[in-house]
């Protein structure tokens, strides 16, 4: 009886402790990033979404989003089928490297690319001649992009498929299945919802990023103006409201990835349990 | 339908790659003689507080070019700390033309090879085409009483300034200091040194740019005293009527902004004739009245007596070359790593 007073209590606290902390750290700036972008009504809000400029970072942003998510799952799935299912020399250096875009700051991540292809980097002289910009144009934006979500979606990947083993495929190429057939129809139907899972953070990370991309950036208004960067851009120019309204249309797209996301973790939760059964 | 998804994969990434592509290669123009392509875009990297000025300038100086060549001209802005736009410009940022808070910033891209030698003589008044100075702007009513430097020395002032390793304006801000405390101690340096570090002991928050540093004052209100650009000072006075005064101390220095083409990049880009007379058109009546619109003092004497009810003239101001023996004088005493400002501020 007094044990079970005691659980509740544990319970109540922890539960409270939950919903404050969370309700004071990411609600309540999130609801007042909206509020804020109404302060002035419907019309700045429009206006500053309308905003070619704001289309433009907006479009950049998506751009480079899009590349560095298509990207990454490419590599997500090499690199989670290499270290799982093989065995080779090196391969928790490998899988410890991986994780570098986690370890380092954004920042120090961009001004490595400026260091690279910079005009006193060691490649600029060949792209230069080649004609080609990197950084303070749209393939370093790119660049970094991907470098800071690199890991996101072999993180979701290798736990998965090292919890699921080797012994499916062996079955399978023991009944005589080609790798790349082993792959498509055992691999793969395991780890889609894990997949599905690590493009949608690392969308969500890749559309936010503001630390490597404001190095790289230049801060070119239209051209190289990413909309996190776009949003501070206005909080600078006085524009409070607009960089509000800006910031706005950050928070909507995150709020749809997070309802992705849950759809996701709940289809995937369905499947594993028809599976069991 | 594994396949399908694969290609379609693929594709995607194919499509995504070209794009990329087609990006990174623009068309380069020419525009030697009468064969001007219908549109040339000019890149100006410019300093924090210059933003709404060259928003109207550009406007004002498109309509000019169209008028004179035909030609449609786009012009790029980019604004950060003016340091830190040298170090882009520098580090590959390709600007046509630079538009910084100071002679030595500009001339750092000199040194870098991107800046032809004398650039600082290729246009009027050392390529300064409007100026500015270094005033206090404090909450209204004054409530410290705050009149001149030796009052945001006193302790319990909080003062909000840029850092000078990465902002122009900031450099300015140490050098009117100085200035002030010389003429105080006339010359004494360790008396002026201890003026200055006790000036620095005041400052709460010490961000990257001028732009930074405002906001942090006029926006985020913290500190008793934004050491500011005057033109600065004026805008947020205009952001927010009522709520800021501005105080002129007895003694400050004339700033002078600096202008110059990039020759490497406008000769690489084909830009050089638009790009010069971007500069040139600086100096006309127009412009110069812009110039005054947007609060930075114009050159032109006539057109600043026109000012006249908003600048304070009668302020004595100290100037770079006959007080502090130039950029590389200052930069030296002052600035370069272990300087002056590095000792007054890690002890």
């Amino acid at each position: 009886m007094k044990r079970q007073i005691k659980a509740n209590i544990t319970k109540i606290l922890l539960i409270s402790t939950c919903v404050i902390f969370v309700g004071v750290m990411l609600v309540v700036p999130l609801a007042s990033v909206i509020v804020y972008s109404l302060r002035e009504g419907w019309q700045v809000l429009a206006k500053t979404v309308m905003d070619q400029y704001t289309i433009k970072a907006l479009q950049l942003t998506l751009y480079a989003a899009a590349i560095a998510v298509v990207f990454n799952t490419v590599f997500g799935l090499f690199s989670s089928w290499a270290i799982t299912k093989f065995r080779f020399k090196g391969k928790n250096f490998l899988s410890t490297l991986i994780d570098i875009p986690f370890a380092i700051s954004p920042v120090i991540a961009g001004l490595i690319f400026i260091l690279i292809f910079g005009r006193i980097g060691w490649a600029y002289d060949f792209f230069n001649s080649h004609d080609i910009k990197v950084v303070f144009a749209v393939p370093g934006i790119v660049l970094a992009t991907i470098f800071v979500t690199f890991p996101f979606v072999s993180r979701e990947l290798i736990p998965l498929m090292h919890a699921q083993g080797t012994d499916e495929e062996e079955a399978a190429a023991l009944m005589g299945a080609k790798g790349l057939s082993v792959y498509r129809r055992v691999t793969l139907p395991h780890i889609k919802w894990g997949l599905l899972y690590g493009v949608i953070l690392c969308t969500a990370r890749a559309l936010g990023e503001f630390g490597a991309v404001s190095v790289v950036s230049g801060k070119l208004r239209g051209k190289t103006n990413t909309l996190p960067l776009h949003v501070e851009q206005l909080f600078q120019e006085f524009h409070l409201t607009a960089s509000f309204a800006a910031a706005s249309i950050l928070v909507v797209i995150a709020i749809i990835i997070l309802i992705l996301k849950n759809i996701v973790e709940y289809k995937g939760k369905k499947e594993d349990e028809l599976h069991v059964r | 339908m594994k396949i399908k998804k694969i290609s379609v994969l693929v594709l995607t990434l194919s499509l995504a790659l070209s794009a990329l592509a087609g990006c990174s290669s623009e068309p380069t123009e020419t525009t030697s003689g009468d064969d001007r392509p219908a549109e040339v875009e000019i890149l100006n990297v410019s300093y924090d507080p210059t933003r709404e000025l060259y928003v109207a300038f550009n406007e004002a100086f498109a309509k000019y070019w169209k008028e004179t060549t035909g030609q449609e001209v786009v012009v790029t802005q980019s604004h950060a700390g003016s340091g830190k736009q040298a170090n882009a410009v520098i580090e590959g940022n390709e600007a046509d033309v630079v538009t910084l808070a100071l002679e030595g910033d500009v001339d750092a891209i000199r040194k870098a090879g991107l800046i032809n030698d004398g650039w600082v003589d290729r246009l009027p008044l050392k390529s300064s085409p409007y100026t500015s100075t270094i005033v206090f702007l404090v909450r209204k009513g004054n409530p410290k009483n705050i009149k001149d430097w030796d009052d945001i020395v006193k302790s319990g002032v909080e003062v909000i300034t840029p850092s000078p390793k990465t902002s122009g304006g900031a450099k300015w801000n140490f050098l009117a200091a100085w200035a002030f405390a010389q003429n105080l101690y006339n010359g004494d340096d360790a008396k002026i040194t201890q003026f200055v570090k006790d000036l620095y002991a005041n400052v709460t928050v010490l961000d990257s740019g001028a732009r930074g540093s405002t906001t942090t004052f006029v926006e985020n209100k913290q500190g008793d005293v934004l050491l500011a650009w005057e033109n600065e000072a004026f805008l947020s006075q205009k952001e927010h009527p009522g709520e800021y005064e501005i105080v002129t101390p007895s003694i400050s220095i004339l700033a002078q902004p600096s202008v110059s083409v990039v020759d490497t990049n406008a000769d690489k880009h084909g830009t050089r004739e638009v790009s010069e007379a971007y500069l040139q058109y600086l100096y006309t009546e127009e412009a110069q009245r812009i110039e005054g619109t947007w609060f930075y003092r114009p050159s032109n004497e006539t057109i600043l007596k026109e000012f006249s009810d908003i600048f304070d003239l009668n302020v004595k101001l100290v100037n770079i070359d006959d007080d502090f023996g130039g950029w590389d004088a200052a930069n030296t005493k002052f600035f370069v790593d272990g300087a002056v400002f590095d000792q007054i501020y890690k002890q």
